[in-house]
């Protein structure tokens, strides 16, 4: 479904990553791992083209991406949950949702089918539809920014960090629903800090290291590797 | 009750009846020349109020569509015996065309680099209306003829008191109407977050180079009314001065209300009138005034009284 090859990108004229080459096949969990500023969310957002791409190149399902606007990647079926919720607080949840189909052109029934999917995978944000979205907890804010990236109609989604500043339980809640949306089809990059968690339900996973891919294999062989149980895992 | 007061109809409404019940107060024509600048101002206001509150890129320099409409109402008459009305749409397609040019390479920028670069653009438009002496007649400004419409002339204060009040009504519907509608919401969802905005697919550079645009165009309208009002225009209207009064009727009103920019605009417009009366003391006052606003309703006029009022009706 994506796949990454050699691709480096700078802030300014700091390399952030250095040659990346990745790939997710279709129906996958595929996490990255690595510490702070090893440069996991650079790589999402060169993926989504938020962040310029300096060289290198991306395909999504066989069409070269690298150049494309971030809005004509949305369109061909790649959203992305920002770290940090970054919901839209004065908007209510509705309306939070209602721009997550922005950039769709097919009829509104099948929105309205999405709108439905999103309200059964998180029940909390019917009830609170009208509320303005700042007004949420915190979890239910996540719920949001991945029901309002859902709304897009996405086949690849790429979430980044989604169990941040999440209570345990509410971790829980999260990565059920991560693997909810996996069941039913969809691929899934997922950036997360909480190693352990994102093990859990990742199928292969890649460990990034300052810019570099340092280790790649499945999430039980990542599990299994001594030096990932001592840095990211903490055994 | 609560359904009729947060339907679209209801501001529309009350907005009517201002316009229709305040020359009842009015004692002479000077009133509704007051009241015709108001609506003037806060004609310009309402787009400004697009740019700055609902997508909030600051412009220190919407002055400058305010001076190419003016003009545009005075040159065209003048020079190319184009009529008043017509002359009102070619400066509005100018300053639309302008905005376009100036906005896609400063829109790209944020925050303060984006009010320097809007506020020079404000100045350089002011510097050209100055030395284009033999168009504009230099810093002494030139006379504009009278608009006419349908053979009938438009004049005296209480004419474009109704005219200028019903434009603003215009201008405030489609306003309303864009804020409400999926563009808008797209909008405040740019203001709020531009990345989140771009992960949704939102092309955010095209909104905001459009809501500059829209901006511009209601700016510059409003000029033209200004310079068909006063029957001369010097370089003033396109000056710094004005740009930053245009800010601070948005600021002061409210950021995001539709609603605030006819209140900012009554504001700034009627108390320099109403504190004559301190004479020497009249711009420190009006400065004091403004702060005091500032400091007890910081979101400005209407979105402060609005949010009190219905915490006290709870």
């Amino acid at each position: 479904m994506l796949s990454v090859e050699n691709v480096t990108s700078s802030y300014g004229r700091v390399e952030a990553l250095h040659g990346i080459s990745l790939h997710v096949d279709d129906g996958e969990i595929v996490t990255l791992l690595g510490a702070n500023g090893a440069g996991k969310t650079t790589l999402l957002h060169v993926i989504s083209g938020i962040q310029p791409i300096t060289s290198g190149s991306i395909r999504f399902q066989g069409t070269p991406f690298e150049r494309l606007a971030a809005h004509v990647r949305v369109a061909l079926g790649i959203s992305q949950v920002p770290e940090g919720r970054q919901i839209f607080a004065p908007l209510s949840v509705a309306d939070n949702l209602r721009l997550g189909a922005w950039s769709r052109t097919d009829d509104d029934e099948d929105i309205a089918t999405d709108l439905a999917r999103v309200c059964t995978l998180f029940p909390a944000l019917k009830a609170l539809s009208e509320m303005p979205a700042g007004a949420l907890s915190g979890g239910q804010q996540q719920m949001l920014a991945i029901g309002r990236a859902l709304m897009a109609g996405p086949r690849l989604l790429l979430l980044d960090e989604p169990s941040m500043g999440l209570a345990p339980n509410l971790v829980d809640q999260v990565l059920a629903a991560i693997r909810a949306l996996k069941d039913d089809g969809l691929t899934i990059l997922l950036v997360e800090q909480n190693a352990r968690a994102a093990l859990a339900i990742a199928d292969r996973a890649y460990v990034l290291e300052t810019g570099r891919v340092t280790l790649e294999g499945t999430a039980k062989q990542i599990q299994a590797d001594s030096r990932v149980r001592e840095a990211y895992l903490g055994v | 009750m609560q359904r009729v007061l947060d339907s679209r109809i209801w501001p529309l409404a009350a907005l009517a009846v201002i316009v229709v019940i305040a020359p009842l107060f009015f004692s002479s024509l000077y009133d509704y020349r007051i009241g015709a600048l108001v609506f003037i101002f806060a004609l310009a206001v309402v787009g400004l109020n697009l740019l700055m509150g609902f997508a909030g890129q600051v412009s220190l320099g919407h002055a400058g569509f305010l001076g190419i409409g003016a003009y545009a109402v005075a040159i065209g008459p003048t020079y190319f015996a184009l009529p008043a009305w017509f002359s009102l749409l070619v400066g509005a397609v100018l300053s639309g065309i302008v905005a376009f040019l100036v906005g896609r390479p400063i829109l790209k920028l944020k925050g303060h680099y984006l009010a320097v670069a809007t506020l020079g653009f404000g100045v350089l438009v002011a510097i050209v209306l100055t030395n284009e002496a033999d168009w504009t007649g230099g810093p002494d400004g030139m006379n504009v003829a009278h608009l006419m419409l349908f053979g009938w002339k438009v004049h005296g204060s209480d004419t474009w008191y109704w005219l200028a009040g019903a434009t603003f009504i215009v201008g405030f519907v489609l306003a309303a109407n864009l804020v409400d509608s999926p563009s808008g919401r797209a909008l405040q969802a740019i203001h709020d977050s531009e990345t989140a905005a771009r992960m949704l697919g939102i092309d955010v550079a095209r909104k905001k180079l459009t809501i500059f645009i829209v901006s511009a165009i209601y700016a510059s309208v409003a000029g033209s009314y200004l310079a068909l009002f006063d029957g001369h225009i010097t370089p003033d209207v396109a000056g710094f001065l004005r740009s930053i009064e245009l800010v601070a009727m948005v600021v002061l009103g409210g950021m995001g209300s539709v609603f605030g920019a006819l209140v900012g605009a009554a504001v700034l417009v009627v108390l320099p009138q109403a504190l004559t009366v301190f004479h020497d003391y009249e711009q420190a006052t009006l400065g004091l005034i403004i702060m005091v606003f500032m400091i007890f309703l910081r979101r400005g006029i209407v979105p402060s009284l609005s949010a009190a009022f219905s915490g006290w009706r709870r």
